[in-house]
Formats: structure tokens, sequence, C-alpha cells
């Protein structure tokens, strides 16, 4: 096996445990997407289109709601603002490559792709194959998604209409904040954010719900500035 | 109909342009420091907006009752995800402890 293809697969072996957690997130979220009116075509392009697990959630449920679709797109970009971040991060090592790689790999940068692949960059160092390790984790990545919410949309259907199947959107947003509260900024945020989307519920276009988000950042950041003035000058 | 597919195509190159936009623009713009730490509180905050309507007003509007088994039901979820940090034992105590609620009461 050449170089390239043994980059590759060892980029898919290192992505491969971080898919057990991938796959029953894709079933429920297939079958969410059918519960809440979206055809089957629609709910797997979603999955290929957005490929980023909770923002499609949070459409989602914001379809559920019945919110207009300025505040839907504009509440998946802002779920999904962390990707900045990951492209800042990823950035310097794939700079050598030819745009059609960049764009492919952007593509591919997901939450656990990144993990991968920004662990084998800074521990195994930087190879000249080393984007197809990316590539690798990436595409295991979006194999499994496209199947798992293919499977949560065909099994959707069987599901009877009188399950509370929706709670499950809230009930994954519960699993994913809880675990990164860990200081007071964070909880701060979250709790911030919480208090005013419930004072905000009745402002139109869902509009409460982005008011309530600003609150809870800008409270957050505004504490740990407190906490470590020096911050500022990094 | 249409609209869905509007909103997945602008939330669909939204995201893309976030997922490609340090890599094209790498050594021409860095990310101001405060932007960089300010990001961390986006996914807490964000998702917490939306948890809480969902738990304190299934019904669109205030229920702090104890029949609202939504709220029971995520408090059961907190409690699981706080003690375990296990996504899908969050789910499912959460989805089990709204099951039991509904069948019982």
């Amino acid at each position: 096996m050449n170089q390239t293809m043994k980059s590759f697969w060892t980029g898919v072996r290192a992505e491969s445990p971080l898919l057990v957690g991938v796959f029953p997130f894709g079933l429920i979220y297939g079958a969410l997407a059918l519960g809440a009116g979206l055809s089957p075509a629609a709910a797997q392009m979603m999955s290929s289109i957005v490929f980023a697990g909770s923002s499609q959630f949070v459409a989602i449920q914001l379809i559920r709601e019945s919110a207009p679709g300025p505040i839907i797109a504009l509440t998946i970009a802002v779920v999904n603002m962390r990707h900045l971040l990951y492209s800042a991060s990823i950035a310097p090592y794939i700079e050598h490559l030819p745009t059609r790689w960049k764009i492919l790999l952007a593509y591919v940068l997901t939450d656990e792709a990144y993990a991968a692949t920004i662990i084998h960059y800074e521990e195994d160092g930087f190879t000249p194959t080393s984007h197809w390790f990316f590539l690798g984790a990436g595409l295991a990545l979006w194999t499994t998604w496209q199947a798992s919410s293919a499977l949560g949309i065909f099994l959707g259907a069987a599901i009877p209409s009188s399950w509370p199947l929706d709670f499950a959107a809230p009930l994954t947003f519960i699993a994913l904040v809880v675990p990164v509260c860990k200081d007071k900024p964070v909880v701060a945020a979250a709790l911030s954010a919480g208090i005013v989307a419930l004072l905000a519920f009745n402002l139109p276009f869902k509009l409460g719900l982005i008011l309530a988000a600003l609150v809870g950042i800008f409270i957050g950041a505004y504490l740990e500035n407190r906490k470590s003035p020096k911050g500022c000058y990094e | 109909m249409n609209n869905i597919w509007l909103v997945m195509l602008s939330g669909g190159a939204l995201t893309f342009g976030m997922r490609f936009s340090f890599i094209y623009l790498f050594g021409r713009f860095e990310i101001p420091a405060t932007v960089k730490r300010a990001l961390r509180f986006v996914p807490p905050a964000v998702l917490s907006a939306i948890i809480a309507p969902a738990l304190f007003m299934p019904n669109n509007t205030l229920d702090l009752s104890w029949s609202n088994y939504r709220l029971m039901a995520g408090v059961v979820a907190i409690l699981v995800a706080w003690r375990t940090k296990n996504t899908l034992l969050t789910i499912l105590a959460g989805m089990i402890a709204l099951l039991v609620l509904q069948v019982i009461f």
C-alpha cells in the first residue's frame, strides 16, 4: 500500500471510535426530521448540505415551531460558529494545498474530523501525505452521518406519532451543554441565555432565541474578562 | 416546502463559509483574541436558549407545576448528564422519564 492510502486509512481508523457516538445521533436526527414534517429527501439532503449534527437538530426544532426561514438559517450559522476556530486552527497545516483540496477538506471539517485530525497533526507531526489522513477521517464521518440519517428516516416512519420523539432534541442539547458547564462564566452564559429565552419567548420571528444567545455570550465573555483582565492583551 | 430548501441551502452555505474562512484567509487575517474567547460561549448560550422554553414552556406558556412532565424529565436528564457526561445515557434517561410520567399520571 502506498503512503497516500496508508495515511487515508490511518485517518479512517483514528476516526472510528468517534463514529460509535455519531451513529445513534444520525438515527435520532432522521426520525426527528420526518416527525417535524420534512420530506425524506429534504431530511437526507440536510445531512449533506449542512452536515453539522447539532445545528441540524436545532433547525428541526425550529421548523417544528414554524420559525421563519431566515431565523432558522441564521441560527444554524450561530450554532456552527465554532467552525471558525477549527478553520483557523487547521489552516496552517493545509496552507500549501491547491484550492480544490482546501474546499474539499473545509467541507468535511466537522467537530469529530477536526478532533481526530488536529490530535494527529500535533502528536505525530506533519508529513507530505497528512492531508489524506484528514480526508480519511472526514469521509469516514461523512459516510456514517449519511447512512445513519438514512436509517433514521427509514425507521422514523415506523415510530407511532403518539411517542414524544420531539423531546429527543432538547435532551440532546442538555447532553451537549451540561458537560461543558465546567466554570462560572460558562454556567452564567447558559443560565442567562435560558432565562432571557423564557422572558423574550413572545418576541416575533423567534428573535428571542437570537437575543438570548447574544446575552449569554456577552455575559460569559464579560465574566471571563473580568476574571483575567490580562487576557485582553494576549 | 421550497422555503425549507432555501433554509438548508443558506444555512449550509453559511456553515461551509465558516469552515472555509480561515483556511482560505490563512496569513491574511487573524481572529481577534477577544472574539476567539467569546466563541467558547456560543454553544452553551444558543443551546440553553432552546432548552429552557422546551422544558419550562411546553405549551408556549410558563408552566412551573408538577404536572409539567417535560420539566421533570428534563431535570432527570440534567442530573444524568452531570453525573455521567454520557450523551446517549442522558437522552435515554430523559426519554424514559417522560414516557413513565406520561403513562403513570
